[in-house]
């Protein structure tokens, strides 16, 4: 049996209320008032699609060993590097191995994440790899005062595939492929230029989607009364439900869009809503998954018993709760680089990055991979060649130690007004880790007023900067500090 | 079996610039205002000197590297003049060379010259350094700066002792207002002008709990001392000698940082004062010690200080400074220059200001702020972060021998 072994998502913490949107903008194109209601997530300034992409594949291996994973596939649209394996980034952050392993990008279209894992799953049922993580991701910027500006949220998905302790069994898949181009992003464009809204509707998700099911309930001999559940992303409300009357399928089965809690994720959002429709599957349950792109995939699953005693890591419930009201639009603005704001002289030092030196120390930048010393035991960060333990000294007799997945106490913190940030203060402090070791680091999705010292932390991959003038994108991890709410 | 420096080497001159915002002058300039007051000082000419030691930090926004602009703006003799960087304490590692130099016997008389022209950058604060850390620190360290890596030990020291973090900020802001008031009385300080504690605890925020007036002057200045034997000393005629007592320097090893450390101390001026008082013979700090310029580059970092110096108890320093200990009048005068905080901070030469000021008090040359007859003055810079610093402790005094 081959299908989904681990699912999770991330959806970032901050929410901005679509009717702030409107507050602030429907002055300029008051259509946006027609689709005012709920609110979208918006990625903290300092997270981007492979940064999200980490959160959700971190969350997906818990409890599951990353050494064993055959391969990486990143889905999206919105990937920092054109041309640098933007998996790789990810596979290096969860300190996979990088022997024998096969990692790619699927990029340049919205279906992009059904499309690598249909190419996981038959890579796995063709025998040459057991265990594929795949991971989409989109963190798409909109221009001021638009329909996309009110669609589209933040978020991941990942699903481990694989033949071990399946979760939900794959039951096959069908796809259709034209050129479709309802909306498109030209190479070194910063924003989609898009067709007009009922074109997309009636031709695009209105009948792509609909004859792709039923191009593969013909493949297949399965009935759409079949499934317990139907996915698929659609934010025209209109459409969306249209669809599911076109094919018969009852309301309660329809997997909603998620419009109201966090908007259209792009390439991540067919499985940011398998994700949500797992996270209340029984088994037995059976669920269609449909993306939308440049044509359609479609994908079956079966629930198995496994779902009972799969532990949901935080996933996209979790994630969802852990909610903040960005009440200030010109944050969220800010945040996506929509607007110019000063940053001071001090924000201008922009030194590169020592490609020798992300090379050699790859797995403690990207992975947070510290030492512990096999002869006193202790943890350490960072990797250096002599023990830090002064009662022990000893050189270069280390074993990897990860502190990516470790708990820490917040020992000392400050919000540093001076430090040149894109959300001042600059909050960061110095962290004591349960089972040994301590280090200092950036703090993010907290406010300085909710920290104390003693508070836990969790870590958290994040951007550490961006080198606009190189193109270059440095990540590393953040400590969260366990805060309930906040007032951003 | 190592003796120490105690007495070997005597100060015969000094010299120090108005620190502050030195719009109109070059580093140049400042390095000779300093030492032709230092020469004179001295009463020997030039070519007396017979090698030399240039501090300075931040070269990206000053001097530059090498030693060659103290050579070719003082125009010394084609002499070895070396430059020495060492964060905070570079102008303290200036005078180390100097006087170690004349203590090895190998020359009679050397020069220590610290500078720094930190008002060529176009913004507050310190020069922005996450690039002179190395290539691997600014892919990873937080981002930080001097007053967030100083206003995190605030947090430390309150949860260490239990402490309620106002109590500690009025503690804070009594240190500023201290230093304010000494400044006042000295006409080479940077700032002078009287602060209340009001004023200091009502200030913009910096970093939390830092705020304006927690932090010192960042200026420009240069300072200089002229060393050489006591027997030399007396040969060219000079009485009352101030000699160097104890030189003691200590380094982070990356304990605090990634093992142990409280987060309420400074491991390394713990280690260098008590060395620095060994060499220096003295038992009791809080009795023997008559003043102190200590690196006050924030109040906290002053206010925990007087524990690592083991002059107050440790969580004891709140209840030190309130009660005025540290005051003009008090048991031990502390920045009675006006410290960093008001005399200003051009780090390559803040170790060499801080002795310049204990100089004159020894030689009863300090005008408005004299002490009474004070006997042994100790200094203290502290170069980095609380939790990955270096260190270093002098103490000078009257000549005992």
């Amino acid at each position: 049996m081959i299908g989904i072994t681990s699912y999770s998502g991330y959806i970032p913490r901050y929410r901005l209320s679509r009717m702030t949107i409107v507050q602030n903008m429907a002055w300029y194109f008051p259509v946006i008032m027609a689709v005012a209601d709920g609110e979208k997530s918006v990625a903290n300034w300092d997270e981007d699609a492979v940064s999200m992409a980490v959160s959700a594949a971190y969350d997906c291996m818990t409890g599951k060993n990353r050494k064993a994973l055959d391969g990486v596939s990143l889905a999206s649209t919105t990937l920092p590097f054109a041309d640098r394996l933007n998996a790789g980034i990810v596979a290096e952050a969860l300190n996979m191995r990088e022997e024998g392993v096969s990692n790619a990008d699927f990029t340049s279209c919205m279906k992009a994440g059904t499309t690598a894992a249909i190419s996981a799953l038959e890579s796995i049922k063709a025998g040459g790899k057991d265990s594929v993580l795949v991971v989409a991701s989109d963190q798409r910027r909109a221009k001021m005062a638009t329909m996309s500006e009110m669609f589209f949220g933040d978020g991941a998905a990942a699903l481990l595939l694989g033949n071990d302790d399946v979760i939900a069994e794959f039951k096959g898949s069908y796809s259709v492929n034209c050129d479709f181009v309802d909306h498109y992003r030209g190479a070194g464009k910063e924003f989609d230029y898009g067709w007009e809204e009922r074109w997309q509707r009636d031709i695009g998700y209105g009948k792509i989607i609909p004859e792709t099911i039923a191009g593969f309930l013909k493949k297949t001999g399965m009935k759409i009364e079949d499934f317990d559940k139907v996915i698929y992303p659609c934010y025209f409300r209109g459409t969306h439900t249209g669809i599911a009357k076109g094919l018969g399928i009852d309301k309660e089965k329809v997997q909603n869009n998620m419009h109201a809690v966090c908007g259209d994720t792009g390439t991540a959002h067919p499985f940011v809503m398998l994700v949500s429709a797992l996270e209340e599957a029984r088994p037995g349950d059976k669920l269609l998954l449909a993306s939308f792109g440049q044509g359609c995939d479609v994908m079956a699953f079966e629930v198995t018993d496994k779902i009972k005693d799969f532990k949901g890591p935080r996933g996209i419930k979790g994630s969802l709760a852990n909610r903040v009201e960005l009440a200030s639009y010109q944050k969220f603005a800010k945040f996506r680089d929509l607007i110019v704001s000063d940053l001071g002289i001090r924000g201008e030092a922009n030194p590169n990055t020592a490609l020798t030196v992300l090379w050699r120390r790859r797995k403690m930048l990207l992975g947070f991979v510290g030492a512990k010393c096999k002869k006193c035991g202790t943890p350490q960060f960072p990797p250096m060649p002599v023990c830090v333990n002064p009662d022990c000294w000893a050189v270069n007799e280390f074993d990897e130690y990860e502190f990516a997945d470790k708990e820490a106490t917040i020992l000392m913190f400050t919000g540093d007004m001076l430090a040149a940030s894109v959300d001042p203060p600059a909050v960061y402090g110095l962290l004591g880790y349960d089972g040994g070791g301590r280090t200092m680091l950036d703090f993010t999705d907290c406010e300085l007023n909710q920290i104390t010292v003693g508070m836990k932390a969790r870590m958290s991959f994040r951007k550490r900067y961006v080198d606009t003038m190189r193109g270059f994108t440095g990540y590393f991890w953040k400590a969260v500090p366990r805060v309930e709410g906040g007032d951003a | 079996m190592a003796t120490g420096i105690r007495d070997k080497v005597a100060i015969i001159g000094m010299g120090c610039t108005k620190f502050g915002e030195r719009w109109n002058d070059d580093a140049e300039d400042l390095m000779v205002e300093a030492f032709e007051e230092c020469l004179a000082d001295a009463g020997i000419e030039r070519k007396d000197i017979q090698a030399g030691w240039l501090g300075s930090c931040f070269d990206e926004v000053n001097v530059g590297k090498s030693a060659l602009p103290a050579s070719m703006a003082l125009r010394l003799p084609n002499i070895a003049v070396t430059r020495v960087e060492n964060y905070c304490a570079s102008g303290t590692e200036a005078f180390r060379g100097a006087v170690y130099a004349v203590a090895s016997g190998a020359y009679d008389i050397c020069l220590a010259i610290g500078v720094e022209k930190l008002k060529d950058i176009g913004y507050g604060g310190l020069p922005e350094f996450s690039s002179a850390m190395g290539t691997l620190s600014h892919l990873w360290m937080a981002n930080m700066t001097a007053p967030g890596g100083f206003a995190m030990l605030a947090t430390g020291y309150a949860a260490k002792y239990g402490l309620d973090i106002n109590d500690v900020k009025r503690a804070m802001a009594h240190v500023s207002v201290k230093s304010h008031a000494n400044g006042v009385l000295n006409p080479k300080a940077h700032l002078r002008k009287a602060v209340t504690e009001e004023q200091v605890l009502n200030a913009p925020q910096i970093a939390y709990p830092l705020g304006l007036f927690d932090c010192c002057g960042v200026s420009d200045g240069s300072a200089c001392a002229i060393v050489t034997t006591p027997e030399i000393a007396k040969s060219l005629g000079k009485k009352d000698l101030v000699s160097v007592k104890a030189l003691q320097l200590s380094l982070s090893n990356g304990t605090e940082f990634a093992y142990e450390w409280d987060g309420a101390s400074f491991i390394t001026t713990s280690k260098a004062s008590t060395a620095a008082y060994e060499e220096a013979g003295i038992k009791n700090p809080r009795e023997e010690i008559s003043m102190m310029e200590v690196h006050d580059c924030f109040s906290i970092t002053e206010l925990v200080t007087m524990e690592d110096l083991h002059i107050s108890e440790r969580g004891k320093a709140p209840q030190d400074v309130m009660d005025g200990f540290y005051d003009l009048d008090g048991g031990i005068p502390c920045q009675v220059d006006g410290g960093l905080k008001c005399f200003g901070h051009p780090i390559g030469a803040s170790g060499l200001r801080m002795l310049y000021e204990m100089y004159l008090q020894l030689h009863g040359r300090a005008g408005d702020r004299q002490l009474k007859d004070p006997k042994f003055g100790l200094t203290h810079n502290l170069g980095g972060f609380p939790f990955m610093n270096v260190c270093s402790v002098a103490i000078v005094g009257k000549y005992d021998g």
